[in-house]
């Protein structure tokens, strides 16, 4: 018998969500623009609320919706500060590029 | 009972009241208010164990005690100690020379010490001693016993060096005091192996359990010889002894207080306490007889050829210890605290007639530079003359009797023992008269702007000395033995104390006749020497050669103490620091440092490297980051 959540099955969600996930990784470790790696975290965020979302309605459990909410929270106070900080590196280097930000070593 | 329990409490804490008040306004304090304070704690205290004495002498033989428990100090396990005093016939009588003597002496040093500048500091410490001696000698069990034995060490250091800018008197405190720590090493271990052996440390516990030993028991010898190692430390015996002579660099009325009359005779005091525990153990009382004898006659050997006023009395502390621990290892112990009682009067008379002489002289100790003091100070002379007559012996001056009791049990043990102690006592003899008259007979040696200054001492200061005097007369007469028609009154005074090894060992008795023969023979041999001693240094004038002089093979010998300070340092001392510097340059250097120094520069050199993984990339950390969470789940897996 299949295991479905609001009817589809719950498989592509999995799939759909590993995609996403696998897809902000590899988006996070390839490319170098500051603002695009940004998005790629977000991505990965999203794949997991999907993941969760699926699964509470699947056991007929709230507190995986409730995890969601605050995961979203978190997201957007993150954003804030993220951009924030993009900003200000944008004004002083005039690029995004995160191989420019290398002197912070030993 | 309950105001008796709170006296015996205060016979400690008074000096010790006395102490805190002096020590904690040492520099506020006028000297008058010090000497009233030093000198009136010890006088209270004296009067409480005259007090107590008195309630002893009225009780049967075997309650003749007070016990107190003041309070539960450490309750670990098995082990309890207390905080209890014992007031039995022997620390009473103990009681009674510390505080008593005690009390003479610090009168007499409000006059020596009054132009010294350490004049507060001094009594002080003196109180601490007196604090410290009273538990050791009131304390009812080990423990505390150790405590006023380390804490009259610290004295003793203390004072020997009170005039610390000089660097010899430094170094003879330091040499008291390392060569007492060998001493209390074996003393603790003794202790130790008491609680090991009796499972407690309280006196009545172990000598309870000690009476149903069999003699001879091995644990038992092992144990007395520990705790005779501490007495050779304290009471300066062979080979510890070296200590006493140099600690005459304190000032006169210490070397009386604590190096003649009470702190010395602590050792003496542990063994008679230990009565049961030495009779149980017939190869310890052999060593301490051999101790005592060769002791004894050593130190009168070197005290013959010595030309300082101090040294000569110092030595002749040790030979007359010696002959207290003869009396100890032939199990007359009563005969043993008998000597030791009137050696209290009339060597402290000596020592603080010695300090007359001394401050009269300023500060003159070469008995070569006196002579024909007899006119200058007629007071210290006459009672310095009663003090030589009764360490020699004469009747009927305390030193007789006491002298007398020694050598009556030693010729009932062997006549070779008593031999050998005889001649220790005819070597006194003969070296407190060539003191007595080199000091004050003939004509003066001094210069004449000394003799210019010379002067009586004040009051304060001969005041103890006629005491001194008067008890070193009288004091024979509280143990005047049957044979002269007396009742031998401290023997039986102390009879509890022993009572319990009597039965252990063999007791000869002589005969009147025997014993009036013996008497004969020494006063005789006495009367004898005194006049040889009175022709050389009297009538022929004789003065002891000075420094540079050419000296007789043997005479150098006795003269340079036998070298055995000299040897001393050759096989202890210069051993001791050539291995010191062989650490220090091998193990401490080369071994502890360089293993230090490897460890900080191990993590200076991993830290260089290591921190080259910090490239400031961050794609790099990313990547990093990435993998590692990548490892760390699947290592989750694989391990589940």
């Amino acid at each position: 018998m299949m295991t479905t959540a609001q009817g589809i099955p719950l498989d592509y969600y999995i799939w759909l969500s590993t995609a996403l996930f696998s897809i902000g990784v590899l988006g996070v470790l390839y490319r170098r623009n500051a603002i695009i790696i940004f998005m790629c975290i977000e991505l990965m965020l999203n794949a997991v609320n999907l993941l969760l979302v699926a699964f509470s309605n699947y056991y007929n459990n709230a507190s995986g919706q409730v995890f969601v909410f605050f995961i979203m929270a978190v997201a957007a106070a993150e954003v804030a500060v993220g951009l924030a900080i993009l900003i200000m590196m944008y004004r002083n280097t005039k690029t995004t590029d995160i191989n420019i930000l290398n002197r912070l070593k030993w | 009972m309950v105001s008796t329990d709170i006296l015996i409490s205060l016979v400690p804490l008074l000096p010790l009241a006395g102490f805190l008040i002096v020590s904690l306004n040492v520099k506020k304090l006028s000297q008058g208010f010090t000497s009233v304070v030093a000198c009136g704690v010890v006088l209270l205290s004296f009067i409480i164990a005259v007090y107590l004495f008195i309630q002893l002498l009225g009780k049967n033989e075997e309650e003749r005690f007070f016990s107190v428990t003041v309070f539960n100090w450490i309750d670990a396990g098995g082990f309890s100690a207390k905080i209890s005093f014992l007031v039995d016939p022997l620390s009473s009588l103990m009681l009674l020379i510390i505080t008593g003597v005690g009390f003479l002496i610090h009168l007499y040093s409000i006059g020596y010490m009054h132009h010294d500048e350490g004049f507060n500091k001094f009594f002080s410490y003196l109180n601490l001693f007196v604090f410290f001696m009273l538990i050791l000698v009131m304390g009812s069990n080990y423990l505390l016993m150790f405590v006023g034995w380390e804490g009259v060490g610290l004295c003793s250091y203390l004072l020997i060096g009170f005039w610390f800018k000089n660097r010899d008197y430094t170094n003879a405190a330091n040499k008291a005091f390392i060569m007492n720590r060998i001493g209390d090493l074996g003393l603790i271990l003794g202790v130790i192996l008491i609680f090991v052996q009796f499972g407690s440390i309280q006196y009545q516990d172990v000598f309870t359990s000690a009476t149903s030993m069999e003699v001879g028991a091995q644990s038992i010898t092992l144990i007395t010889i520990l705790l005779f190692v501490g007495a050779m430390g304290k009471s300066a015996q062979i080979p510890l002894y070296t200590w006493l002579p140099d600690a005459m660099a304190g000032p006169t009325p210490v070397s009386a207080l604590i190096h003649a009359a009470t702190m010395v005779t602590a050792g003496i005091y542990m063994v008679a306490r230990n009565n049961l525990l030495y009779s149980l153990s017939p190869v310890s009382m052999h060593l301490i007889l051999v101790i005592g004898l060769a002791t004894a006659l050593f130190a009168a050997t070197i005290a013959l050829a010595q030309n300082d006023i101090k040294k000569v009395l110092a030595y002749s502390t040790v030979s007359q210890l010696g002959l207290m621990f003869v009396a100890l290892g032939l199990g007359a112990y009563s005969s043993g605290i008998f000597h030791m009682t009137t050696h209290a009067f009339f060597k402290a008379l000596m020592f603080l007639g010695a300090g007359s002489v001394i401050h009269g002289l300023q500060g003159e100790q070469d008995i070569r530079k006196m002579g024909g003091l007899k006119k200058y100070l007629p007071i210290t002379y006459s009672t310095f003359l009663i003090g030589v007559l009764a360490i020699s012996g004469i009747p009927p001056f305390a030193g007789f009797f006491s002298k007398d009791e020694i050598l009556a049990h030693a010729f009932a043990d062997s006549p070779v023992v008593w031999g050998i102690a005889l001649l220790a006592s005819l070597l006194t003899v003969f070296y407190m008269f060539r003191l007595l008259f080199l000091t004050f007979f003939g004509k003066t040696r001094a210069s004449d702007e000394v003799i210019h200054h010379i002067h009586e001492s004040p009051a304060n200061m001969t005041i103890p000395l006629i005491v001194l005097a008067a008890l070193s007369v009288a004091g024979g007469f509280i143990g005047v033995p049957e044979a002269l028609h007396g009742s031998d009154w401290v023997g039986e005074f102390l009879r509890p104390v022993f009572a319990k090894s009597q039965p252990l060992l063999q007791t000869h008795h002589l005969e009147h006749s025997t014993e009036y023969a013996l008497m004969g023979t020494v006063v005789g041999l006495t009367i004898v020497l005194i006049v040889v001693a009175y022709v050389i240094y009297v009538n022929k004038n004789i003065v002891p050669a000075e420094e540079s002089a050419e000296l007789s093979p043997v005479h150098k010998l006795i003269y340079k103490k036998y070298l055995i300070d000299e040897l001393y340092n050759a096989i202890i001392v210069k051993p001791l620091y050539w291995i010191s510097s062989v650490m220090e340059s091998v193990v401490e250097r080369s071994g502890i440092d360089r293993l230090v120094n490897l460890t900080g520069s191990a993590v200076v050199g991993g830290s260089k490297i290591t921190r080259l993984l910090q490239t400031g990339n961050i794609g790099f950390y990313i990547f990093i980051m990435v993998i590692s969470i990548i490892v760390l789940l699947a290592s989750t897996m694989i391990i589940r």
